[in-house]
């Protein structure tokens, strides 16, 4: 038997799917080890986000095979709750609960989804927020902060439920430049710390720096694919050429 | 030509320097302070009108005016009952709409839809005629007297309009919302209870207390099935005094209570609008 430790933590085996006759996905497959971060970059509507949103069956594929700790998600007994305690996301939008101050936001999940204790839940949720720089906010709401402080409250969401892998889905995209970074700076260090993370993203000097393994995807296929290092110097496709050539 | 200016020239549009809270207590105390003369002066104006000497219709009204107004207090129970079903019933129907179970949101949809445009009279008559007199559970019976088949009418009624305010309500809210507390491996109800309804609570509530205020309006429809609400005991008072200078009068003084009770009503939610839609 394979040691658990060393099988992939997700991997994606020729999965397809459609959004009525439009394919987005045509066979996409792509292992992610444990501990690694994954970047996934590619033109609009290249099916990035589509993807993403596969790996914890926010979107249900129509063929293929999807496993998260060797466990098919692509089957009608699927227990999407525990698949989705495992699996963290964080959006472009932030997507934060409006109603609720920054540190709800961050407790709300473990107290109802895990049904921990309260007070340890806030504890570490008060954790999570000075991990991510936003010590003194945890009684804001969402609308009295910043973009960044935003995300970064929706990755500190995120987390506290102990994910196993975390999804960021072009959660710089929405900020401005000065802000882009110190979200960057909360997704290093997480990934330094061993959390498997699989990003798409748009900020190439980041995937080149912080990514293990970089996708290229196009039309709803990976056209290419290396560490970042091969891949920037040496991407050969010419399609993944144009792409980088028009970005970099 | 006249209509397009008053439409455009909203009332508040050219005093929006005012503080919002200040301009919305004064514009409830004014209100307040004018229905109370309302009440008080139309039906002696009325009375006035009808005899030139106002003392003996005055008189008659004192007399009569204790029953009217326990029969205005049916009116008000009838309203406050058939809120509380229709609301209730109307939350579970609204949410049903949403629902991710394709007949489920068919046949809310359908329910809400059948009640919402059928006018509130046949769905009393419906109530008075399909319902037997009385409910037996073996030994227990329970009576279904008029006035409570009238409320089950009004409800009906009531539902259909809180289904719509609460799907309303449940869409308005961004898909993303969803997304989010389904990422967060919410179920749909945690979702529901936890996400979506706080972020809508607001803004349905204004609506809600419309069709309330269009509620309490209808309820005088009871009468026509023999209810004794307030203008059944009003027109009975009317034709046991067998004069017809009364009329005025009277039903001034039935259109006053209605009024010194809606009135209030309408300007809290029109100010509740304000507020909610400023904030949003």
């Amino acid at each position: 038997m394979t040691d658990a430790s060393t099988l992939p933590i997700v991997r994606i085996v020729d999965v397809h799917k459609s959004f009525g006759l439009v394919p987005v996905l045509q066979g996409v497959s792509l292992d992610i080890a444990r501990g690694e971060v994954a970047c996934i970059i590619g033109p609009s509507g290249s099916g990035k986000s589509t993807l993403l949103r596969c790996i914890n069956a926010l979107v249900p594929i129509d063929q293929g095979s999807i496993l998260i700790e060797n466990e098919e998600i692509n089957t009608p007994s699927l227990d999407k709750l525990t698949l989705r305690r495992k699996v963290g996301m964080v959006f472009q939008q932030y997507n934060l609960f409006p109603h609720r101050t920054a540190l709800q936001n961050v407790m709300m999940a473990p107290i109802h989804v895990l049904k921990q204790d309260k007070a340890a839940v806030e504890t570490r949720a008060r954790a999570l927020l000075k991990k991510v720089r936003l010590e003194g906010k945890e009684d804001s709401f969402p609308g009295e902060l910043s973009g960044g402080q935003q995300q970064r409250v929706a990755i500190a969401r995120s987390l506290a439920m102990n994910p196993k892998v975390m999804l960021f889905d072009e959660v710089t995209a929405a900020l401005d430049p000065e802000t882009v970074k110190e979200v960057l700076v909360t997704i290093r260090e997480l990934a330094e710390e061993g959390m498997t993370c699989v990003l798409v993203t748009h900020e190439m000097g980041f995937a080149r720096e912080v990514g293990n393994h970089v996708y290229f995807t196009d039309k709803g296929k990976i056209v290419e694919h290396g560490p970042p290092a091969e891949f920037f110097a040496n991407a050969s496709h010419p399609r993944t050429r144009e792409f980088l050539n028009q970005i970099l | 030509m006249t209509q397009h200016t008053v439409e455009h020239q909203h009332p508040l549009s050219a005093r929006s320097s005012v503080p919002r809270g200040r301009l919305a207590r004064t514009a409830l105390t004014a209100g307040f302070v004018l229905s109370v003369i309302v009440v008080v002066t139309v039906p002696l104006y009325g009375a006035y009108a009808a005899t030139g000497t106002s003392a003996g219709t005055l008189e008659t009204l004192a007399k009569w005016a204790p029953l009217i107004l326990l029969g205005f207090g049916l009116n008000l129970l009838m309203s406050f009952i058939a809120m509380g079903i229709g609301t209730v019933a109307g939350v579970g129907l609204g949410i049903a709409q949403v629902s991710q179970v394709s007949w489920v949101r068919r046949a809310a949809w359908a329910a809400t839809e059948m009640f919402r445009n059928t006018p509130t009279l046949i769905l009393l008559f419906m109530a008075m005629f399909l319902l037997p007199f009385e409910l037996r559970f073996g030994d227990l019976v329970i009576a279904l007297p008029p006035w409570l088949k009238a409320i089950l009418g009004f409800s009906l009624s009531m539902m259909a309009y809180v289904s719509e305010i609460v799907r309303g309500g449940l869409q308005s809210i961004p898909t993303t919302q969803w997304e989010a507390a389904e990422a967060l491996a919410f179920t749909r109800r945690d979702t529901l209870r936890l996400v979506i309804i706080p972020q809508c609570f607001k803004q349905m509530l204004p609506p809600w207390m419309n069709v309330y205020a269009i509620m309490i309006m209808s309820t005088p429809l009871a009468s026509i099935l023999g209810v004794h609400e307030g203008l059944t005991i009003t027109r009975s008072a009317i034709s046991a005094e067998g004069q017809p200078e009364l009329l005025a009068p009277f039903y001034l003084f039935l259109l006053a209570l209605f009024f010194v009770y809606s009135y209030p009503i309408s300007l809290w939610t029109l100010r509740l609008e304000r507020r909610y839609a400023i904030k949003h």
